[in-house]
């Protein structure tokens, strides 16, 4: 099994990474504040104004360690990478199964809303007794309704876009019940729809942010196995949009991502102090509980769960590597189907 | 798995004082520097193997020694720190 190896999240303003033999150092005003052997180290991530040396890109790129620079908001920036790896036939396979997505797309959206079903379940086991009676049946039904679209995704003989209009009708009616999954007693922290670019309350800013961590796992993952990250199948091609980490993404977001952001507020690790607002409605996660929220994350990745299909103790952190992986098998023809993921 | 490599390399000679820097140099490409002449190395097998022969090239088998201790891949509850200057753990968030 594939170690699951550290990501290096760089916050503070003004650090420097350079390289040092086969270490990565972090610098700050001049001091020395960290480092790391490469070998430890998978990925490296920046957030805001920070520096890094060519030699640094250099010896990362050979390494296959990516760099991703995001903006002081957790907004995706900019990609280093190294030539392109893995096998041409993988990829032309990939292009080719993209015209015709159909059977890929049913699991990619049944692991989808089964996930965010068993979701809206767990939170009904665990703590449906003290939810208001209103939005006990809300999120009841909204189980029941999934579960229908789950069926009939199943059994439904596949259109491309009957399966994409099945996953909006999930991700609405689950959105719609979020919110009543929040038990902070704070009144300031809402979640009222899913909003986006920017997102306008606090659950928004908290998933928005961790969605960008789980997309660049996805698309480390798409590109370690040889995979075109940008050829999707769920998602239609867009230039500059890496659509395959998203599809591989779609699965592993209730699980990884809305599990943990309603643990963070529910535990009150974060609250309403963490965030700050913008003039234009905005809001968004202040530095300090960033790194709250980083920590937590990392955390969450190194919890060990079952691999449902694989039937292999893994760490969630893994998650996207090995659909990735099996993606690629089902693409080469070693598996007759996609095995969808299914995380609780 | 953890290593902890440590050396004694007589410096007294010409040539010494290079051979102890490029051993602290080849330790600390894999690993951490926990003491002056102490690193604890986290590497596969393969890595290992590079590494060894690497030190091994490097040292003068008359006059200096290495020893390496295997803590194995459950090392965690086999190493205590007191005091100043604790190792960073790799495995832990690393947010700075």
């Amino acid at each position: 099994m594939k170690k699951l190896l550290n990501t290096v999240y760089v916050t503070s303003e003004g650090a420097a990474l350079s390289k040092d033999g086969e270490n990565l150092v972090v610098q700050v005003e001049g001091e020395e504040r960290a480092r790391a052997p490469f070998h430890m180290i998978a990925s490296v991530v920046a957030f805001g104004a920070v520096l890094l040396t060519p030699p640094l890109l250099q010896a990362c790129a050979a390494r296959g360690i990516t760099v991703v620079l995001l903006d002081r908001n957790g907004r995706f920036q900019a990609r280093v990478e190294g030539p392109t790896s893995g096998n041409v036939l993988l990829r032309r396979q990939q292009y080719r199964a993209s015209e015709r997505p159909e059977a890929i797309v049913r699991s990619l959206v049944a692991g989808k809303v089964a996930n965010q079903r068993a979701v809206l379940q767990r939170a009904l086991r665990d703590y449906g007794e003290e939810t208001q009676i209103s939005a006990k049946t809300a999120i009841e039904a909204a189980v029941a309704r999934l579960g229908g679209i789950l069926r009939s995704v199943q059994i439904s003989t596949s259109d491309v876009n009957a399966l994409r209009g099945a996953e909006g009708e999930a991700a609405q009616l689950y959105f719609g019940v979020f919110g009543h999954l929040i038990r902070s007693p704070d009144p300031a922290i809402v979640f009222r729809g899913r909003s986006r670019r920017p997102p306008l309350d606090p659950m928004n800013a908290l998933l928005s942010f961790l969605y960008t961590l789980l997309t660049h796992d996805c698309r480390s993952a798409a590109e370690t196995v040889g995979l075109d990250p940008a050829v999707g199948f769920l998602h239609r091609d867009r230039p500059g949009r890496p659509s395959l980490a998203l599809d591989l993404m779609e699965e592993m977001r209730p699980a990884l991502v809305d599990r943990l952001a309603l643990s963070l507020v529910n535990r009150r690790q974060i609250r309403i102090q963490d965030f700050r607002m913008e003039d234009n409605g905005a809001v968004l996660l202040n530095d300090e509980s960033r790194k709250t929220v980083l920590s937590a994350w990392q955390e969450r990745k190194k919890t060990e769960r079952r691999h449902p299909f694989l039937d292999e103790t893994a760490p969630l952190g893994l998650a996207p590597f090995l659909q990735a992986q099996l993606l690629a098998r089902h693409l080469r023809g070693d598996l007759d189907a996609y095995p969808p993921w299914f995380g609780k | 798995m953890l290593v902890l490599v440590t050396y004694d390399v007589r410096t007294s000679e010409p040539g010494g004082a290079k051979r102890l820097r490029r051993v602290a140099k080849a330790c600390q490409d894999f690993g951490q520097r926990v003491q002056y002449s102490v690193f604890e190395i986290e590497v596969d097998p393969a890595q290992w193997t590079a590494l060894r022969a690497r030190l091994e090239a490097l040292i003068d088998p008359k006059c200096d020694s290495l020893r390496y201790y295997f803590l194995g891949a459950n090392w965690r509850r086999r190493v205590e720190h007191v005091g100043a200057k604790p190792a960073a753990d790799f495995d832990a968030p690393l947010i700075i």
